[in-house]
């Protein structure tokens, strides 16, 4: 598999529409009328939430795709997705923090069920790298973490539904069916960042990819050019390889 | 049905699990007693220590309830065995349900008796039903993470802590249905919009560990 393959191109457009959101977000977006410029984190913060939600949720199809065909690469993938959305979602948490220390007063705010369901998802995907770590059978490993991975995808719709029935919304919606409430300019500039966010998480997925491939293959040549003893065996470890 | 069989008897004959269940169940309850500093509690506050108290100790059968099966090699006995896979959840799912059920005949009159405020009888119907509802989402997500857990070094540490977030929006549920039938002038019947969630809870999962059981198992 080629996973270098158009990952200039991609990086390109990636830079491209994050500076280019940067700018709007910074020039063209208007000034929060009752929160000011703190406003503007959330041309970060929602993205990466988003992006690393739907990042989830992708590692869970691919892991079906691994339980199906019992390749390993299936479940690559499948584990970088969930390791780039674990960051992307623990920035998006820390990005929320801020905004809620400025905009609500608190860091933290329990009535909140978009803050309290995302909490909830991170916890529960804080142990896929504990769980795979547990197990030293590398097949067992994918198979049961790609059980987790299924498992767990389809917990973060649930557990959204779940969480906002609880409780009333303080937080403001963003991406309603009636298209929520933001201005045009904002509304412009949010998608703008969304796409850029989006971009990134899979450049980056796709860089991880590449790089842990080419190890792959680096170990497998360097074993049959210099022989068995050259190369040293993998540690114990989370991620495949 | 032979699985779930030997389950029940072996429960029956070594006594094991379901008693320390029952027991850790009471001494929680007790110390939810000092913890909270109240002689009774009705409302939410009630539904929400019944409920936590009764995640926990279905954390404690969901540790034992593999460890049979891994210590005297029940698994390959059962692989060779010509059965369906999922059969093996669903036994196993049976007989943690069993368990839970038998723990909350003894937990649930305790927690009346020791620490609710408002009589037990008249909303006894309502958390009869939201009880089942909840011990099957405890018996499939239970039996699931503990299929899981097992086969892990540190497996005890492992079941928990997987099973806990998982069991984050039953919890919420169940707690939320329970608490109008425990307050003091409390409706008869659970709210339906809870009850709602925690069936679609238990649907949604029950499915998805029928689809994903089967690759626990093979070996």
């Amino acid at each position: 598999m080629t996973y270098g393959r158009g990952l200039r191109g991609l990086s390109l457009a990636t830079a491209a529409t994050i500076s280019l959101a940067l700018g709007l977000v910074f020039f063209y977006a208007p000034l929060d009328a009752d929160q000011g410029f703190v406003q503007k984190i959330f041309y970060i913060h929602v993205p990466l939430a988003i992006v690393s939600l739907c990042g989830f949720i992708l590692g869970g199809l691919l892991a079906i795709g691994y339980l199906r065909t019992g390749e390993r690469q299936w479940d690559i993938r499948s584990y970088v997705a969930i390791h780039m959305s674990l960051i992307f979602g623990i920035a998006g948490l820390i990005t929320g923090s801020i905004w809620a220390k400025a905009s609500w007063g608190h860091w933290w705010v329990w009535n909140e069920p978009t803050l309290v369901s995302f909490l909830i998802v991170l916890l529960l995907y804080a142990t896929y790298q504990p769980l795979r770590f547990a197990i030293e059978d590398p097949e067992r490993q994918s198979r049961y973490a790609s059980v987790f991975a299924v498992t767990a995808g389809a917990f973060v719709p649930l557990n959204f539904i779940a969480v906002r029935l609880a409780q009333q919304y303080v937080h403001p919606r963003i991406l309603t069916l009636s298209g929520g409430n933001l201005p045009g300019s904002m509304r412009l500039t949010f998608l703008v960042s969304l796409l850029g966010i989006a971009l990134l998480f899979v450049t980056l997925w796709k860089y991880e990819l590449a790089a842990k491939n080419t190890r792959a293959q680096i170990r497998a040549l360097r074993r049959s050019l210099l022989g068995e003893e050259s190369v040293r065996p993998l540690g114990r470890s989370a991620a495949p390889s | 049905m032979t699985v779930l069989r030997k389950d029940l008897l072996l429960e029956l004959r070594t006594f094991e699990t379901v008693p320390a269940m029952i027991l850790f169940s009471i001494v929680t309850f007790v110390i939810f007693h000092f913890g909270l500093n109240q002689a009774t509690i009705d409302g939410q506050l009630a539904g929400g220590v019944l409920t936590v108290t009764l995640l926990f100790a279905a954390m404690l059968g969901v540790n034992r309830l593999f460890v049979a099966e891994r210590e005297q090699g029940g698994f390959d006995a059962f692989l060779l065995a010509p059965v369906d896979r999922s059969a093996m959840l669903i036994a196993k799912a049976s007989a943690l349900f069993a368990f839970l059920v038998v723990l909350e005949v003894v937990a649930v009159p305790a927690f009346g008796l020791l620490l609710l405020g408002p009589s037990l009888g008249p909303p006894l119907p309502g958390l009869i039903a939201v009880l089942a509802l909840a011990d099957v989402a405890l018996a499939v997500i239970g039996t699931l993470v503990s299929a899981i857990a097992v086969n892990t070094r540190a497996r005890d540490l492992v079941g928990p802590v997987i099973g806990l977030p998982l069991l984050i929006p039953a919890l919420i549920a169940t707690a939320r249905a329970a608490a109008p039938l425990l307050a003091v002038h409390g409706s008869g019947a659970p709210p339906g919009k809870w009850v709602a969630v925690l069936a679609l809870y238990d649907l949604v999962f029950a499915l998805l560990a029928y689809a994903v059981f089967d690759f626990l198992l093979e070996d």
